[in-house]
């Protein structure tokens, strides 16, 4: 059986795409994902619903997109962990992580934008512009943020072809910035009411809370499981789980998240592991890998080794908070809600002390033997922010190597020799 | 027999060792199939173990090698059998460079290295040398003998070369961009010893150490440190994969 992203060119055209590019796109992501992830041993039954979701990511997703379109929901594309998906849920509507992650859209973004910027905005802009991501096609409008300056000047420009807001996201955390915060979690959800065409009531905010840090426990339940030694999961899956919750129906994905969660306990029982027992462990700090970016996963555990974590915010930065579920009032709820939200550890704030710790704390409760400190190219802030987490690995004595990449396949052979390198490193 | 092959990016290195000692070696051009020149580099010798390193590595350990170890730690065990007690290495091959910090045990403790650009390798030089009329054995001369020097900006491969395309077309002296060429390589490698950290003892391992003028103005660059070239500096990879086929 060779694995198959389904086509559905009715539905795409339908969108205004190009087809025709785009059925190319499919079978190579199809080649790809086959490759990358149908080659592992040992694998998990219950990552069958996750092939799934991959097979129908162009398809049977889109489509429920589109009958909550047809319902008057409203559909949002977003492109950071910043923006509460909360108050897109209790209005009745879905929320979704767009395309970004691709080195195939790049050069369709570079006709406009300059080429030396992080390739994750690049890429994003370019799926838009060359009409390849049924999700951009989909959406109502996009929700944008100033979390770097890539992306809050790039949404200028992607607004003539697509709806573009942008929420102010801080970049301090003192009572004034957080004051400000919550005035734009406020002017968020007058937007979402506005297009929903209905107001957010407490309770639809309380239950849209609770799905929300229902989905969060179990990805943090995943994630302890994977802590475990020796692992019962490959770090190619957990990933791929991880990069699935940004466009998934998140009360489904729970449920799927939590089957697999019960076969990983059962594994941990008899003593399975994925690859080996004493496979070596790493865990990822850093910049988010977009869908479908396994570029390093592929190379360490193409190497032997196992990763364990991911620092990141396709990654535990999206999950490791929860927001208090035991106020009621709906100025409650939405201090509540930002109170959560500024835990968020992204390197974008200054100062961001609480990352070096949550790297250390990671690290600890991973079990990791190492450290891969991973950069986007030309993502200014996690790139200078890397000096003071090797500092703080350093400190602790933890094995540890910087890597900064885009997603182009050019530097491939340097970093298999410098992954290797650090794994011999660990093992000697 | 312990054989020891690193499959670079510009040649092809082998070594032989008895245990003891260094008893063969060989240098070849890498060629289309860097694998079958190595091969053809190993066919008549008995050996225990044959270890590949370099580039060409998995590719080896498909066709004929045991095993399979990177440059990075095949360079550690070269220059800790070399210059025990060494802790620094700087390796400038065909296609990158490195800076290799070693613990006491001779075992890698950390290390940096280039990543998707040319800048400060071998090939640098290649080209640089190219566009100047030189071979590269009078490329490293000229510039060691060079009174003065000009600006050179780029680090970058590309960029460079228009830089010194530019300025031979100004009419400055051929030695004088050599030298800053080379000036530019000397600058980048210290930039990464710099950020690595380095010990008392540098030991300059790879085909670059080869060049007088790289050799001088690096050790210049570094005043306390001592900076040390192996006589065979070129198959120190080779030697450390022949090591460690010895010893596991």
């Amino acid at each position: 059986m060779t694995f198959e992203i389904k086509p559905y060119p009715e539905l795409w055209q339908s969108l205004d795409m190009d087809v025709e590019r785009f059925d190319k796109a499919r079978l190579m992501l199809g080649e790809a994902y086959e490759k990358t992830y149908l080659s592992q041993q040992n694998r998990p039954g219950a990552m069958a619903y996750f092939d799934n979701m991959i097979a129908e990511i162009h398809g049977g997703r889109i489509k429920e997109l589109m009958a909550a379109k047809a319902e008057g929901r409203p559909v949002i594309g977003t492109f950071c962990v910043y923006i509460p998906e909360e108050i897109v849920l209790a209005a009745g509507g879905i929320c979704v992580g767009l395309c970004g992650g691709s080195q195939g859209s790049v050069p369709d973004a570079e006709k406009t934008l300059p080429r030396n910027i992080c390739p994750m905005v690049k890429s994003a802009f370019g799926f838009k512009a060359g009409r390849i991501c049924p999700y951009f096609q989909a959406v109502d409008f996009v929700y944008g943020e100033t979390t770097c300056d890539a992306k809050k000047k790039t949404w200028e420009i992607l607004d003539k072809m697509v709806p573009t807001y942008v929420m102010e996201i801080p970049q301090c955390k003192n009572p004034r910035d957080i004051a400000l915060w919550n005035e734009e979690v406020k002017a968020f959800k007058a937007k979402v009411e506005e297009v929903a065409g209905k107001t957010i009531s407490e309770s639809d905010l309380a239950w849209a809370i609770k799905t929300m840090n229902n989905k969060r426990r179990a990805l943090q339940r995943l994630n302890s499981l994977r802590h475990h030694k020796p692992c019962p999961i490959s770090g190619k899956d957990g990933l791929l789980i991880e990069q699935i919750a940004f466009y998934d129906e998140p009360i489904r994905f729970t449920e799927k998240v939590n089957e697999l969660c019960d076969e990983l306990e059962g594994r941990i029982k008899v003593g399975e592991a994925v690859p080996t027992k004493n496979a070596t462990r790493v865990m990822i700090a850093g910049t988010p890998m977009a869908l479908p970016n396994w570029k390093i996963h592929n190379l360490v555990e193409g190497a032997g080794a196992v990763i364990v974590n991911e620092e990141s915010c396709i990654g535990t930065r999206y999950f490791k908070d929860l927001i208090d579920e035991s106020v009621s009032t709906m100025n409650e709820m939405l201090a509540a809600l930002t109170d959560r939200y500024k835990e968020i550890d992204c390197s974008c704030f200054t100062p961001n002390n609480e990352r070096l710790n949550q790297v250390v704390k990671e690290f600890r409760d991973s079990q990791a033997h190492g450290v891969i400190n991973y950069s986007l190219q030309f993502c200014h802030t996690y790139n200078i922010e890397e000096i003071r987490i090797r500092e703080a690995c350093e400190k602790e004595g933890i094995p540890y190597m910087f890597i900064e990449s885009d997603y182009s396949p050019e530097d491939i052979g340097q970093l298999q020799t410098r992954i290797e390198a650090f794994l011999e490193q660990i093992r000697d | 027999m312990y054989i020891g092959v690193d499959l670079g990016s510009r040649t092809v290195k082998m070594a032989v060792w008895d245990g003891k000692r260094l008893v063969d070696y060989k240098i070849v051009e890498s060629g289309f199939e860097p694998h079958r020149q190595a091969e053809k580099m190993i066919a008549g010798l008995k050996a225990t173990t044959v270890v590949a390193t370099g580039y060409g590595r998995h590719l080896a350990s498909e066709y004929f090698a045991d095993h399979v170890i990177t440059e990075i730690k095949a360079h550690g065990l070269g220059v800790y059998h070399q210059f025990p007690g060494c802790t620094t290495i700087v390796d400038v091959g065909g296609q990158d460079s490195k800076v290799i910090a070693l613990n006491a045990r001779g075992k890698v403790s950390n290390f940096q290295m280039n990543d998707k650009c040319a800048a400060g390798t071998g090939r640098f030089l290649e080209i640089m040398a190219g566009s100047l009329a030189y071979s590269l054995d009078e490329f490293g001369q000229a510039a060691l003998l060079a009174d003065q020097e000009v600006q050179i900006n780029s680090m970058c491969t590309v960029f460079a070369e228009s830089e010194v395309i530019s300025m031979k077309n100004r009419g400055a002296p051929r030695d004088h961009i050599a030298r800053a060429v080379h000036s530019s390589v000397v600058d980048r490698l210290s930039g990464m010893l710099a950020r690595l950290g380095y010990g008392e003892e540098i030991a300059f391992s790879g085909g670059v150490a080869r060049n007088p003028c790289i050799v001088h103005m690096l050790q210049k660059k570094l005043p306390e440190a001592r900076l040390v070239v192996p006589e065979l500096p070129d198959i120190i990879g080779a030697l450390g994969a022949a090591l460690h086929g010895a010893e596991i």
